[in-house]
């Protein structure tokens, strides 16, 4: 078996998360209120909602990114897939399988080729064939191959911010994620970038699950399958995009997306 | 002025614009069953002047619906309001068409007596009018009973057209003279009978804004 099949099939998570009951305090202050939800596989959910309401919260719960702040209390249940990923699992293999991307693209000071081989290095793929084929497949895949094929040794600090941000894209790819979290993933982006990274996201989803932190509405309008809505650490409202955008059931779902509230 | 007290106020006018294309038609139906019942023949052919204002404000809504979906790229029931608002003004347009219709007709009509009483026409024409009135009104009030009784009006307006065609039907085979003023008053039956499924869309589109789910009846 090739390496970077090896990488994909000793993933021991799915790619549906199941939340149930889950409260986050950061000491005295609660982040995330009781929140139950289920997000299905293959798709793409979009958390809105004011900032403070608990949203990108709940989204770095999914890879534990919470445990590195100071103070920060978890209860409830997090599943992927079948296993709870606040009981005994391996962390790294966690974080491998469920890729992030921030709000600001944060290429590893180095060249574009080991930005990409970077992760598949880390989990023991050092041969150089191997190496050129994840970094060829997942530049491909996040659609920069053509434009970045020629410059592979150049330096990631010297792309552009939307190249910069598809390059973070391709990094997480590179270890055949299950799973991309995106917390504002385009919020820094002119619109053309941001147009690439919504057609990416929408390829992606064939095979990836995706959770997106947006305050673009018209955003999550376009790209989501699902969209849970917020506010002051509840989620309010969860349901059908189309249906949250046209037909809220909650009036304070209403007012937010319409520019109501307050 | 705030971005979103323009977008209120475009939302008002909006509403204006529609309550007065809407009052414009039922003034045309109005007169045209007024000119048909008097053989008026100068009311009827006045109604196609009062037809080029309601296609002024079927432009100007539409645009005005277009910009606002442009600028403020509206969702929830700001997005239900204006897409129905669209929807609405090409059966409120042929509210105005139909009547023009029935007063072209009304003006090429002899000026002599009608071939038949026109009992059933009257009452279609006055249930038109306020099918019309009504329908518009459920939109403006967000009245979904009223949208109801609209709908539940077209089987009335139904029942009377095929009356109006039975009898028609009867005194054409009674004497073929009575053939072409038949087919004239069969038409005006139509377009009155046409008005009412336009309400019915309006009434449709109502619910829609109301519940996000959009239905035929």
């Amino acid at each position: 078996m090739r390496k970077r099949e090896i990488i994909k099939a000793q993933s021991p998570f799915g790619q549906s998360i199941s939340v149930k009951n889950a409260s986050l305090w950061y000491k005295d202050f609660q982040a995330i209120k009781n929140i139950s939800m289920e997000i299905p596989e293959k798709h793409i959910t979009a958390f809105i909602g004011p900032s403070g309401c608990g949203k990108s919260t709940l989204l770095k719960c999914f890879n534990r990114m919470n445990d590195l702040v100071e103070g920060c209390v978890v209860k409830g249940e997090f599943k992927i897939g079948d296993t709870d990923i606040y009981g005994k699992i391996d962390i790294n293999e966690l974080r491998k399988n469920v890729g992030m991307v921030f709000q600001k693209p944060n290429p590893f000071p180095m060249s574009i080729y080991d930005n990409i081989a970077y992760g598949p290095r880390t989990f023991g793929i050092h041969k150089r064939v191997a190496l050129d084929e994840i970094v060829e497949g997942s530049l491909k895949q996040a659609a920069m191959w053509e434009e970045l094929k020629d410059r592979l040794n150049k330096s990631a600090l010297g792309l552009s911010g939307g190249q910069q941000q598809r390059l973070c894209i391709a990094r997480a790819l590179a270890v055949k994620p299950e799973i991309i979290l995106m917390d504002e993933p385009t919020s820094a982006l002119d619109p053309i970038s941001t147009g690439k990274i919504e057609e990416l996201c929408d390829n992606l989803k064939k095979t990836t699950t995706i959770v997106i932190v947006t305050h673009n509405m018209q955003q999550a309008t376009r790209i989501s399958d699902k969209t849970g809505f917020f506010l002051l650490g509840e989620l309010i409202e969860y349901g059908d995009t189309e249906q949250i955008f046209t037909s809220p059931k909650d009036e304070r779902t209403e007012k937010y997306i319409t520019g109501r509230f307050g | 002025m705030s971005v979103r007290r323009a977008f209120e106020e475009e939302l008002a006018e909006l509403k204006a614009q529609l309550v007065e294309m809407c009052r414009i038609t039922e003034g045309m139906i109005a007169s045209a069953i007024t000119a048909l019942i008097n053989r008026d023949r100068a009311l009827g052919k006045s109604i196609g002047e009062m037809d080029k204002r309601v296609d002024e404000y079927e432009l100007s809504i539409e645009k005005r619906c277009m910009r606002i979906l442009l600028k403020q790229q509206p969702v929830a029931k700001d997005f239900r309001y204006v897409s129905t608002a669209l929807k609405m003004i090409t059966d409120i347009e042929r509210f105005g068409d139909q009547a023009s219709d029935i007063g072209e007709l009304v003006y090429s009509m002899p000026e002599d007596n009608h071939i038949k009483k026109l009992n059933h026409i009257y009452m279609m024409g006055n249930l038109a009018v306020k099918m019309v009135r009504d329908s518009v009104n459920s939109f403006i009030t967000g009245d979904k009973g009223l949208a109801d009784n609209v709908i539940k009006s077209d089987d009335v307006m139904d029942a009377l057209f095929v009356k109006v065609r039975d009898e028609l039907v009867f005194l054409t085979v009674q004497n073929s003279a009575n053939g072409e003023r038949a087919i004239a008053l069969m038409m005006i039956a139509k377009y009155l009978e046409r008005i009412g499924d336009h309400a019915v869309n309006v009434a449709e589109w109502t619910k829609y804004n109301e519940t996000g789910i959009h239905e035929k009846f």
